[in-house]
Formats: C-alpha cells, sequence, structure tokens
C-alpha cells in the first residue's frame, strides 16, 4: 500500500516542537491502519469536520468500562480504522516502570492494535489507541497476563491517579503511591462496573504543589499537608544567603500570607497564618520543609467543563492522619456515604461537585454525617455558606 | 448497518450489534441476541430484566440508569453482571431490543 499524500498534516512537521504526525509518519510503513487514520485526519482537516462517530459500546466480558468505542464515518474509504477503539490500561501507582515491562505492552499492542500509545493520558492511565472489535479480548487476556488490568471509562470510579510521592519527593506529606493502589484494590467493583451517575475520580497528592493537579480534575482530591510548623534549618538558610540569593524579595515578599520575617540571620515564621502555598519550601528545599506531623486534607468537587462550566474542589475534610487505619475506614465510610447519596439524589451525568451546588453545601452534609467546619469556607465571617439549623430552629419556637 | 438473521427472520443491526428497530423485537430474536453477548441460557430473571429494560423503554424513550435497574428488580449489580457477563448497558439492553444506550467516555 502506497503512503497517502497528506500536504496539510506535513505542516506539523515544520515547527520547533516535536509532533504526533511525526511519530505516525514512522509507523505508517507497517500500518495499514495508521496509513488509513493519516489519510482520515487529512480529510478531516481539509473539510473542517470530525469523522469520527459518536460513542459506540464495546468492551471485555465481565467489565462495562475500559474500552472507548470508536468508528469511522468513512468505512469505505478508510477500512482500515472502520474500527478504532480506545483502550484504557490502568497505570502502575505514579508510572514507574520497567523497561522490560514497557516493551511487552509495546509487543502486545504492536500484535493487537494499531501500536500507538498515548503514555500517558490526562486520566493518567495507558491509552492504547486503535483497534477492532475482535481484538479487544485477546489484548485484555494478554494484559492481564504481565498483571495489568483495564482502567475506568464511563460512568465508573475512573482509574486513581497518585503523584510520585514518597518514592521520589521529600514533600510527600503521605504514602501517596500506597493509598492510590489501596483504593484501586479497595473499589475494583466500582472501577469496571458502572454504578454511578456519571463518572468519579480520586487524585492523590502527596503536598500542596498538587503536582496531579487533584484540586482542579478530581472529584476527591487528597493532598497532603501537615499540622505543626515548617521546618527550619537556619545553617542552610544563611547557605542560600551567602550563595547570593535575595531571601527578602524572593521568598518572604512573596508569601501570600505574609507570615515571614528574614533579619539578615534567621528565617522566623508565624505558622499559625502560613496557608501552606510551598513556595518558600520550595524556593529554599535544603532549608525549610514541611512539619513533622504529616496527613492530608480531603477535598471534594472539582470537574472540567464538558458539561456546565469548571469547578475547583473545596474542604471536606481539614485534615486526615493517614497512618491510622481508623481514619482512613473512617474515609471509606464517609465516601461510601458520599457515594449513596449522589447514586440517589444525582441527575443523569450530574458530577458530585454540580450536585452539591444544587442541593447546597448544608443539605449535602447533613446527609453525608459531617459537621460543618470553619475551614471548608475560604474566607470565614465573609459570605458564609452554611446555616446553622440549631439557631433556625430556635428562631422557630420563638 | 447490516442485516442479519434473528429469531428467523432478517434484522437490521448497527456497528455493535444493536438492533435499530425496537419493533422488529421478540424473544426468539432475544434468544440469538443473547448468543452475541455470551449468554448461555436465558433463565427466569434473565427474561424479568428483559422485560424491565423493553417496557421501561418503550414507556419513557430512554434506558433506565442503572441504579434504578438494580433497585427496581432486587438484583445486585455482581448478579446483573453474571446474567449479562458484557454487563447491561452493552449485554441487556441489547438483548432487550433497545437501541444503543449513550454515554460518555
Amino acid at each position: 500500500m502506497a503512503k497517502r499524500d497528506t500536504p496539510m498534516l506535513d505542516e506539523l512537521l515544520k515547527g520547533p516542537y516535536p509532533s504526533f504526525v511525526k511519530e505516525l509518519y514512522k509507523v505508517q510503513e507497517r500500518k495499514p491502519m495508521v496509513q488509513d487514520l493519516l489519510g482520515q485526519l487529512e480529510d478531516s482537516y481539509e473539510e473542517r469536520i470530525g469523522h469520527w462517530k459518536h460513542g459506540g459500546i464495546v468492551g471485555v466480558m465481565g467489565y462495562g468500562g475500559g474500552v472507548i468505542g470508536r468508528y469511522s464515518d468513512l468505512q469505505d474509504k478508510y477500512p482500515n480504522v472502520a474500527h478504532f477503539h480506545t483502550m484504557r490500561v490502568n497505570q502502575p501507582a505514579a508510572w514507574f516502570y520497567t523497561s522490560d515491562i514497557l516493551r511487552k505492552i509495546a509487543d502486545i499492542w504492536e500484535k493487537h492494535g494499531s501500536g500507538l500509545t498515548n503514555m500517558h493520558g490526562s486520566t493518567g492511565d495507558m491509552v492504547l489507541l486503535g483497534t477492532t472489535t475482535d481484538e479487544l479480548e485477546p489484548t485484555f487476556q494478554a494484559l492481564a497476563k504481565e498483571g495489568f488490568d483495564l482502567g475506568g471509562s464511563g460512568s465508573v470510579l475512573r482509574t486513581p491517579s497518585c503523584c510520585v510521592g514518597p518514592a521520589r519527593c521529600e514533600w510527600a506529606c503521605y504514602d501517596t503511591l500506597k493509598l492510590c493502589y489501596d483504593f484501586t484494590q479497595e473499589y475494583q467493583d466500582e472501577l469496571h462496573r458502572p454504578f454511578f451517575p456519571y463518572k468519579f475520580k480520586f487524585k492523590f497528592s502527596g503536598c500542596p504543589n498538587d503536582c496531579v493537579a487533584s484540586i482542579a480534575r478530581s472529584d476527591m482530591s487528597i493532598i497532603g499537608t501537615w499540622k505543626d510548623d515548617i521546618q527550619i534549618d537556619q545553617a542552610a538558610v544563611a547557605e542560600y544567603a551567602k550563595a547570593g540569593m535575595d531571601i527578602q524579595a524572593d521568598v518572604i515578599d512573596i508569601c501570600p500570607s505574609k507570615c515571614m520575617k528574614y533579619d539578615g540571620e534567621g528565617i522566623e515564621v508565624d505558622n499559625h497564618e502560613c496557608v501552606h502555598c510551598m513556595h518558600c519550601i520550595n524556593v529554599m528545599p535544603k532549608a525549610l520543609a514541611p512539619g513533622k506531623e504529616r496527613g492530608a486534607t480531603i477535598l471534594l468537587g472539582a470537574k472540567a467543563p464538558i458539561m456546565d462550566g469548571a469547578l475547583l474542589a473545596s474542604v471536606l475534610v481539614p485534615f486526615i492522619d493517614l497512618n491510622d487505619p481508623d481514619e482512613v475506614e473512617d474515609l471509606h465510610e464517609l465516601i461510601g456515604n458520599i457515594w449513596d447519596f449522589w447514586g440517589e439524589h444525582g441527575k443523569n451525568r450530574e458530577r458530585i461537585g454540580e450536585l452539591i451546588q444544587r442541593v447546597g453545601m448544608s443539605t449535602f452534609l447533613e446527609a453525608i454525617g459531617l459537621e460543618p467546619e470553619p475551614e471548608m469556607i475560604s474566607a470565614p465571617r465573609d459570605n458564609p455558606y452554611i446555616f446553622f439549623k440549631e439557631e433556625e430552629d430556635e428562631e422557630e419556637e420563638e | 448497518m447490516a442485516t442479519v438473521t434473528l429469531g428467523g427472520k432478517d434484522v437490521e443491526i448497527d456497528e455493535d450489534g444493536f438492533i435499530q428497530d425496537p419493533n422488529e423485537w421478540n424473544e426468539d430474536v432475544a434468544l440469538d441476541l443473547a448468543k452475541t453477548e455470551g449468554v448461555e441460557e436465558m433463565g427466569e430473571d434473565h427474561w424479568k430484566l428483559v422485560h424491565y429494560l423493553r417496557d421501561y423503554y418503550l414507556k419513557f424513550g430512554i434506558a433506565p440508569m442503572i441504579r434504578k435497574l438494580c433497585k427496581e428488580n432486587g438484583f445486585s449489580l455482581k448478579y446483573v453482571y453474571e446474567m449479562f457477563p458484557s454487563g447491561p448497558a452493552k449485554g441487556a439492553c441489547k438483548v432487550a431490543g433497545l437501541p444503543k444506550p449513550t454515554g460518555c467516555v
């Protein structure tokens, strides 16, 4: 089969940045599927219209998610992409692979699919792009043999995803990899068999730098934090000053809550005013570190703007000690309550954040059995949205 | 769009194997559709679920949400997957002759 003539796609090779087209060109010699993919994409660029049909229900036995059906609407012209399904594969926590296992995955996909991958999609999964319905089950079996499972798609718990955590980062306030793995095991049913009104995502960040952007991208965001004081090594502070760092300008003046002082010799932090923005710690990693009493804050309700607008998560549980099995158990119970309320009252395709907006935070908290706390409000004493029921009741009695 | 023989008559299906015209559905069609979804034998509960789905669809024009489906039939989700291994949306809805449920990736 001759290579397709794709002048518009060729343009994408000319810029200074890497292009997906370059990768597709490399594969097209041996994969007719990729030749047709390029042909269809060129058509799409010329006609300014996409040629993938909407939806498609395909999957593997026993699972209701993990495969995203794609069909071309130009099947006669491009028969090799008549089917071009995507498979999501659950990534290892924090994306640690051996080169050996990556080769095995590449071999599996070369045999059963297009050979094209997206490492990684924004979901966190390995995304294997392009195969036919007949190849889904064999691919699933081949992956399972190497210890891999499919990820989530549709109205399920999406594949949990975490930052690199304590594996490589000294700021991690809890073991993100362990919690991500434990949650993945705990919620296998919810991950593979759709039972929710819409998608639900957990993301785990070890510190407030939030390297997996959990606060914006996950329905439940678990972000590491500390309760006590920032650890300061004054000798290391002096080293930074000696090396030419302008501590006043680059650290103290930028502190959002103005809780730091520098007198030319040492740094002083008013920890009660600290908002844990991580700036000073990021700039002076040798001198400053998160405190020793570490745990996480649980936030709820973020989503991207697919349906309605984007939402950021807000605080649900200010602090949880993830080393305490009882507290972790309480968290699972809370998650169960949240899912029950959402399942019972959520509309089709309504994310948890939208449901909270619709019914109000105080109704929601009452339903899941959680007391309102000041930390749930971005600026206490300023436009609070929790109404205290007892007071209302008293007024009625009067 | 392909035409296949289901329950002894020619029926039009889409690329995922869902029948296109719900009026073409009958229990013989359902039996043949069940074979394509890894259902070995249609038992009493299989039919209960299939009829529930079809009646709901004819009444409301959409498939019910899965939670509702389980609750109203007294089936656990696990049991639904045991009956229809490809799941309620792909398996049970297809056998019940519903058009392809739309969903989001």
